[in-house]
C-alpha cells in the first residue's frame, strides 16, 4: 500500500504531533518503507485465526464498589505545567 | 575478595549479613565509581546519592540487628521508565523532562520494601523504543565494552541500554529493565550480563510507563542468574491494581539454579537460522547446544514456523498501542508544555517539541494502522499472526522444554554504524521479538566473546510461568560458559 | 391515533429517530478506579491518578457497574452478552485525559432489548433497543472563569455510563419523549440510574432523517448532540424535521453531521468539526481483559431483580382493582407504588386508591413535598382511612384531619380524640338536632311536603352543622326521612 504525504499529514494532524513539511516529506520515505516491509503479513494465511486479545493468562478480575482513592488533589495537580486555582488549564475552548 | 566491585549481587548479600561489608560502604563505593565513570557512560539520567546514602544507613541499621529484607543495603539502579515517586521519571523524553511522580511502581516498590537501594535512575530509549539507546533525550548510553582493535563507542542495545551498561561496569549490582520486544535481552547480550524477560503477566505493571500495554514486561538484569533470580524473587507477584497481572505464587527461583538438565528437552527452532546469520552467532549458539547436550539434555530440531512474521506483526501490534499510550503526552496534566494559541495548537507544539524523531515515527505509524480503512489490513491481521506465533510455541512445547536460540543476530556495534534504515534497525529484534508476542518468558546470558572481543548472548525461551526451567538450563549454560571477561570501563579498574 | 407527519408543499413527511441515551451508573465509585462517582465535589477532587491518566496508571473494572449494566439489560428485556469487550476510542480533547475513552465498540455487554411505551391515547408501541454498552464519562471544561483559557475539572472523568442505543423505530416527537420517560423510569426502577437530566445523569444524542410517506428506506440522517431534557429531545425532533423537510422540498440535500439543539432560538446549528476529526482508531483495550461473566450470576441478578413498571402496573390492576389510567400514574415512581401498597394492603383499595390520587396527592401539591418526604407516612394515612372504614369519623371530617396531619405530623387517631371528632351514631342526639331544626324551619318543612323534594339537602346541610359535621351521615339520611314524613 502507498503511504503519500498527504497521509502522513492527516496521521500527524490525527495524532497531534505538529509536523514542518520537510518533516512529513522525510516520515513519509521512512513511513513507506516500514509499510512495504510489514506488507509481507499479507502472505500468511490467516482464515479462522482469532485475534490475539491478551495473552490468555490473566483471569478476569473485578473491583469491588468501595471508594479507595481520590481525594489528593495536591498529586494530581502537582506536575500540571500551567495551574490554576483546583484547575488544569487550557487555551480557550470555543464551542 | 580483591575489590569491593567483585561483588556478585548474591555474595555481596552474604558479606553484608556476615558484616564484612557495611551498607554505607558498598552503596559509598558505587556512587563513587558512577561519579568516576558516569560521566563517560551516561547510563544514569538521574542519580540520587543522598536517598541511596541515607538508607544504606538504615540498612546498616537493620543488618546489625539481624533484620532486613532479601535485598536489604544491595545497591542497585531503576530503568527510567519505572515512576519512583518524589524522583524525577523521565521515559528518557523531553516531554517528561521533570516529570515527579506522586507514587511508586509495584516492581520498584517491591524492591525497596526488601531493602534494595536504587542509586538513580537508569538511560534507556525515549519510551523504550529502540534497539540502541540512542533515541535518549538524555543523549546515547556507551556500552561499556570496546573492540579490541579499535576504541570506537559501541552502543549498548536498548531499550534498557543505561541498566546493561550500569550493570556490566559494575556501576551497581544489578538493574531493573523493561522488555516488549527485547529491550532486556538484547542489551543484556551486548554488554555481556544477564537478563529475565519473565511470562507477560509475572511483574506488575502498575506505575510502569507504557510502550505497549501487552507486550510489556519488567525483568531483572544482573552480572549472573542466580542475582537475576533474588530479583525477579522481589519484583515479580499479583498485583491488584494491573488487571493484566497473574495470580500465581512467586517460586522461590533461585532453588532452582542447580537442577540441572539431565532428561530435559531442549528445542532447537530451525526458522532461527536465518539467512546471513553471522558465523560466530552461528558457533556460538552450536556451543551451546553442545554445552546442554554434555550436561544431558536431549536436543530436538522443532519448527516455528511464523517466526518470520513475528517482526513485522509485532511493530504494528506494538505501535499501534503506543500511539495510544503516549497520547496522555499532552502537556495539560503533566510534562513540558509549549504554549498554543488553540488547544490543538497546544497539542501539536507540546508533542512536536516533546517527542524525539523515533518516537514520533513510532507513533504516526501506529496512528496510520489503526486509522479508518486500514485496521483490518494491519491490526487486525497483525493481532491473528500473533495468534499464530503463540500456536507455534505452544506446539513447540508439546515436545520440548525450553527453547535454546541467539539472543541478537550481532554482538554490540558503533554507535556511527547505526544503520540509517529504521527496518535494519527493527531487525535487531528478530529473535526476541517471538517470545514478546507469546508472552512466553525467555533470558539472555553472556555465551562468549566474538573474534574483535565483544560478549554475544544466548537466549533461553520457555513454557508459560516455568522461569524456573530457564534458571536450570541457564544455569547449566553459565557454568560451562564461565563468562569471566569484563569490559573495557568498569568500576574494578583504577583509572 | 393519527401517525405524526409533517405537510410539507410537495406532500407528507414521515419523521425517523433513533436515540443514544447516555445515562450514568449508580455506584460508589468509578468504572475503573476508587474514586468517589458522586455527583460534586470541590474541583479535581473525586479524581485519581488512573483517572487523570498519570504514566503508568492502569485500569481495574468496578463489579458493580457490571451488575448495573447487567439488570439495565434484563430491564430491556436484552440479551446478556457472557463475553464482552472494552475498546479504546480515540481522540484528543481538554477533559479527556489519557486522549482515549475506554468503551465497548465492538462487543457491548448487552444485545437486543425493547421498550414499551404507550402514548397519550392509549396506543401501545415497542420501541426496539440496538444494544447497550458501558464506558466512561469524560470531565468538565469550565470556559467563563478566564478571557483566555478554560479550566477542567475531571470529577466526572472516568465515571460509569450506560449508551443505550435504540433502533430508529420512532416516529413522532410524542413517542421520544414517551420512550425517554419509560427508558428513565425502568432505570430508576432498577435502581441503575438516578436519571437526573439536571445533573446531567442521563442525555440524549437524537438521531433524526425524514422521508415521504410510503418511502422505503432511509435518508440521510443528522445526529444532535447531548440533549438533557425530554422537552428538548421533543423540539429539537420538530424542528430539526422540519429543517430537513424544508431542505429536500427546495431541492437540497442534507448532510449527514452532528448538530446542536439551541433552545432558546429553538433550533439546531451544525457543530461545525474540522475534517479528519472522527477517526477514532478503535482497538481492543490491552489494559483489560475480555470481560467474561458467568450465567449463574445473570441468573442471580435475574433473581434479585425489583418487579419492573409494566409488571406492577399490571398487579396493582389485579390485586386492587385500579384502572389502567390510575395504575399509571401509580407506578410512574416506585416509591408511589410502594406507598400505595403500604396503604392499600389490608384496606379498602377503592378507598386507598381514591384518597391518594385524591387529597393525599393535593396536600403533596400543595405543600410542594415528594413522596419520599411526604409529611404524612403511608402507615399514618392508612391508619386514617381505616377509621373511615370503620365509621369513627366520615369522609367529610377526614379531609379535615387529614390537613391536621400535615400540619401537626400527629397521627389520625390523636388528632380525632384531641378536637372531638369521633363521628356521633346515637340516634337519639341526632333526632334531637333534627326536630330543634325542623322546628325552627316549620316554613321550609311545609315547602318539602308539599313537594319540594330538593329541600331534604337542606335539612341534611342543616343537621350536619348543628352535629359539627360529626354525624354519621348515613344516619342523618334515615332519620331525617322518617321523620319529616312523620
Amino acid at each position: 500500500m502507498s503511504l503519500d504525504a498527504k497521509t502522513v499529514a492527516k496521521m500527524a494532524r490525527l495524532a497531534r504531533v505538529g509536523l514542518s513539511d520537510e518533516q512529513v516529506h522525510t516520515y513519509q520515505k521512512e513511513m513507506q518503507g516500514i509499510i512495504g516491509w510489514v506488507d509481507q503479513l499479507n502472505e500468511v494465511d490467516v482464515t479462522d485465526v482469532p485475534p490475539m486479545i491478551g495473552t490468555g493468562l490473566a483471569q478476569p478480575r473485578l473491583r469491588d464498589d468501595q471508594v479507595t482513592d481520590g481525594d489528593c488533589r495536591e498529586k494530581v495537580l502537582s506536575n500540571a505545567p500551567d495551574r490554576e486555582g483546583p484547575f488544569y488549564t487550557v487555551p480557550k475552548v470555543v464551542e | 575478595m580483591s575489590s569491593i566491585f567483585d561483588y556478585t549481587l548474591a555474595s555481596a548479600r552474604e558479606a553484608l549479613r556476615a558484616r564484612k561489608v557495611s551498607a554505607v560502604e558498598l552503596v559509598d563505593a558505587h556512587i563513587e565509581a558512577i561519579e568516576r565513570l558516569d560521566g563517560g557512560l551516561n547510563s544514569f539520567i538521574t542519580r540520587t546519592p543522598e536517598q541511596a546514602r541515607l538508607a544504606a544507613k538504615e540498612a546498616d541499621t537493620l543488618l546489625a540487628k539481624g533484620e532486613g529484607g532479601s535485598l536489604c543495603g544491595l545497591p542497585i539502579g531503576i530503568k527510567d521508565l519505572f515512576a519512583t515517586e518524589g524522583v524525577r521519571t523521565t521515559a528518557a523524553s523531553k516531554i517528561l523532562g521533570n516529570f515527579v511522580p506522586p507514587y511508586e511502581s509495584t516492581v520498584t516498590a517491591n524492591l525497596k520494601r526488601d531493602g534494595a537501594i536504587s542509586l538513580g535512575k537508569l538511560n534507556l530509549d525515549e519510551f523504550a523504543m529502540g534497539s540502541t539507546n540512542l533515541t535518549s533525550a538524555f543523549g546515547g548510553v556507551e556500552n561499556p565494552w570496546k573492540r579490541r582493535d579499535s576504541d570506537a563507542k559501541l552502543v549498548p542495545g536498548g531499550s534498557s541500554g543505561g541498566s546493561a551498561a550500569a550493570v556490566a561496569a559494575g556501576l551497581v549490582l544489578g538493574a531493573t529493565g523493561t522488555d516488549t520486544g527485547g529491550s532486556i535481552r538484547q542489551p543484556a547480550a551486548f554488554c555481556g550480563i544477564t537478563g529475565i524477560k519473565p511470562t507477560y503477566g509475572r511483574c506488575s505493571r502498575f506505575g510502569t510507563i507504557a510502550f505497549a500495554s501487552s507486550l510489556d514486561q519488567a525483568g531483572p538484569m544482573a552480572r549472573n542468574l542466580q542475582d537475576c533470580a533474588i530479583l525477579l524473587e522481589s519484583m515479580a507477584g499479583f498485583d491488584p491494581k494491573d488487571s493484566t497481572s497473574v495470580n500465581k505464587p512467586v517460586p522461590h527461583y533461585e532453588a532452582a539454579l542447580g537442577r540441572g538438565v539431565k532428561g530435559l528437552k531442549v528445542g532447537i527452532p530451525k526458522e532461527y537460522r536465518i539467512d546471513g546469520l553471522p558465523a560466530e552467532i552461528e558457533a556460538i549458539w552450536q556451543q551451546g547446544i553442545n554445552w546442554l547436550k554434555e550436561a544431558g539434555a536431549e536436543v530436538v530440531d522443532i519448527s516455528l514456523p511464523h517466526t518470520k512474521y513475528g517482526l513485522p506483526a509485532y511493530y504494528i501490534a506494538a505501535l499501534a498501542e503506543a500511539s495510544s499510550n503516549l497520547a496522555r503526552y499532552d502537556g495539560v496534566r503533566f510534562g513540558e508544555r509549549v504554549k498554543g494559541d488553540s488547544l490543538d495548537a497546544l497539542y501539536e507544539a507540546t508533542r512536536a517539541a516533546g517527542f524525539g524523531d523515533e518516537v514520533k515515527r513510532r507513533i504516526l505509524l501506529g496512528t496510520y494502522v489503526l486509522s479508518s480503512g486500514y485496521y483490518d489490513a494491519y491490526y487486525l491481521r497483525a493481532q491473528k499472526v500473533r495468534t499464530l506465533l503463540q500456536r507455534d510455541f505452544l506446539k513447540a512445547y508439546e515436545t520440548v522444554d525450553v527453547i535454546l536460540a541467539p539472543t541478537a543476530p550481532s554482538g554490540a556495534f558503533a554507535w556511527d554504524e547505526k544503520p540509517t534504515d529504521p527496518v535494519q534497525v527493527y531487525l535487531n529484534d528478530v529473535f526476541t521479538v517471538p517470545a514478546s508476542m507469546a508472552g512466553v518468558p525467555a533470558l539472555s546470558i553472556p555465551a562468549g566473546l566474538d573474534s574483535r572481543g565483544v560478549p554475544l548472548g544466548l537466549q533461553l525461551i520457555g513454557r508459560f510461568f516455568d522461569e524456573e526451567t530457564l534458571l536450570a538450563a541457564g544455569s547449566v549454560l553459565e557454568k560451562a560458559a564461565s563468562f569471566t571477561h569484563r569490559p573495557t570501563i568498569h568500576a574494578g579498574v583504577s583509572a | 391515533m393519527s401517525a405524526y407527519r409533517i405537510t410539507g408543499e410537495t406532500g407528507e413527511w414521515e419523521v425517523i429517530v433513533g436515540l443514544e441515551v447516555h445515562a450514568q451508573i449508580v455506584s460508589q465509585s468509578k468504572l475503573f478506579s476508587g474514586a468517589s462517582a458522586e455527583y460534586g465535589g470541590e474541583p479535581n477532587t473525586h479524581v485519581s491518578l488512573v483517572d487523570a491518566g498519570f504514566p503508568g496508571m492502569l485500569p481495574v473494572l468496578n463489579r458493580e457497574c457490571v451488575a448495573q449494566a447487567v439488570r439495565t439489560g434484563l430491564g430491556l428485556r436484552a440479551q446478556i452478552n457472557l463475553f464482552s469487550r472494552f475498546d479504546r476510542k480515540n481522540y484528543f480533547y481538554a477533559d479527556l485525559p489519557t486522549g482515549y475513552q475506554i468503551s465497548q465498540f465492538e462487543h457491548p455487554i448487552v444485545g437486543k432489548g425493547t421498550v414499551e411505551i404507550e402514548l397519550s391515547d392509549g396506543e401501545v408501541r415497542h420501541i426496539g433497543v440496538t444494544r447497550m454498552h458501558m464506558e466512561q464519562d469524560a470531565g468538565k471544561s469550565i470556559h467563563d472563569q478566564d478571557p483566555t483559557r478554560s479550566f477542567i475539572d475531571l470529577n466526572r472523568a472516568g465515571v460509569a455510563l450506560m449508551e443505550i442505543v435504540s433502533e430508529p423505530d420512532i416516529r413522532s416527537p410524542e413517542e421520544a419523549g414517551a420512550y425517554l420517560r419509560k427508558l428513565r423510569q425502568i432505570l430508576r426502577y432498577l435502581g441503575t440510574c438516578d436519571g437526573n437530566m439536571e445533573e446531567g445523569s442521563m442525555r440524549a444524542d437524537v438521531n433524526v432523517s425524514v422521508r415521504r410517506e410510503g418511502e422505503e428506506g432511509y435518508r440521510t440522517r443528522c445526529e444532535i448532540k447531548n440533549v438533557n431534557s425530554v422537552r428538548f429531545v421533543m423540539q429539537a425532533i420538530e424542528v430539526e424535521a422540519q429543517r430537513q423537510v424544508d431542505i429536500w422540498e427546495s431541492g437540497g440535500e442534507i448532510d449527514q453531521e452532528t448538530r446542536l439543539f439551541d433552545h432558546v432560538k429553538s433550533e439546531t446549528r451544525s457543530l461545525r468539526t474540522k475534517e479528519d476529526a472522527h477517526d477514532y482508531r478503535y482497538f481492543p483495550e490491552p489494559d483489560l481483559l475480555p470481560l467474561v461473566i458467568e450465567q449463574s450470576w445473570v441468573d442471580e441478578l435475574k433473581a434479585a431483580l425489583p418487579e419492573l413498571p409494566e409488571d406492577k402496573r399490571a398487579r396493582l390492576e389485579k390485586e386492587y382493582g385500579v384502572s389502567r389510567y390510575e395504575s399509571g400514574v401509580l407506578t410512574a415512581e416506585q416509591s408511589v407504588a410502594d406507598f400505595y401498597e403500604t396503604v392499600a394492603r389490608g384496606a379498602d383499595a377503592r378507598l386507598a386508591t381514591n384518597w391518594i390520587l385524591g387529597d393525599f396527592f393535593a396536600a403533596l401539591n400543595r405543600t410542594g413535598r415528594s413522596i419520599e418526604d411526604s409529611p404524612v407516612s403511608a402507615e399514618a394515612l392508612r391508619e386514617l382511612l381505616a377509621l373511615i372504614s370503620d365509621s369513627t369519623i366520615n369522609g367529610k371530617i377526614a379531609k379535615e384531619v387529614l390537613e391536621d396531619m400535615v400540619e401537626t405530623g400527629e397521627r389520625a387517631s390523636v388528632i380525632v380524640d384531641r378536637k372531638g371528632l369521633r363521628q356521633v351514631t346515637d340516634t337519639g342526639a341526632i333526632e334531637a338536632a333534627i326536630n330543634d331544626i325542623l322546628a325552627a324551619n316549620a316554613d321550609k318543612v311545609a315547602e318539602y311536603k308539599s313537594g319540594k323534594d330538593k329541600l331534604f339537602g337542606f335539612f341534611v346541610g342543616q343537621t350536619m352543622k348543628a352535629m359539627k359535621g360529626k354525624a354519621n351521615p348515613a344516619m342523618v339520611n334515615e332519620l331525617l326521612k322518617k321523620l319529616l314524613t312523620a
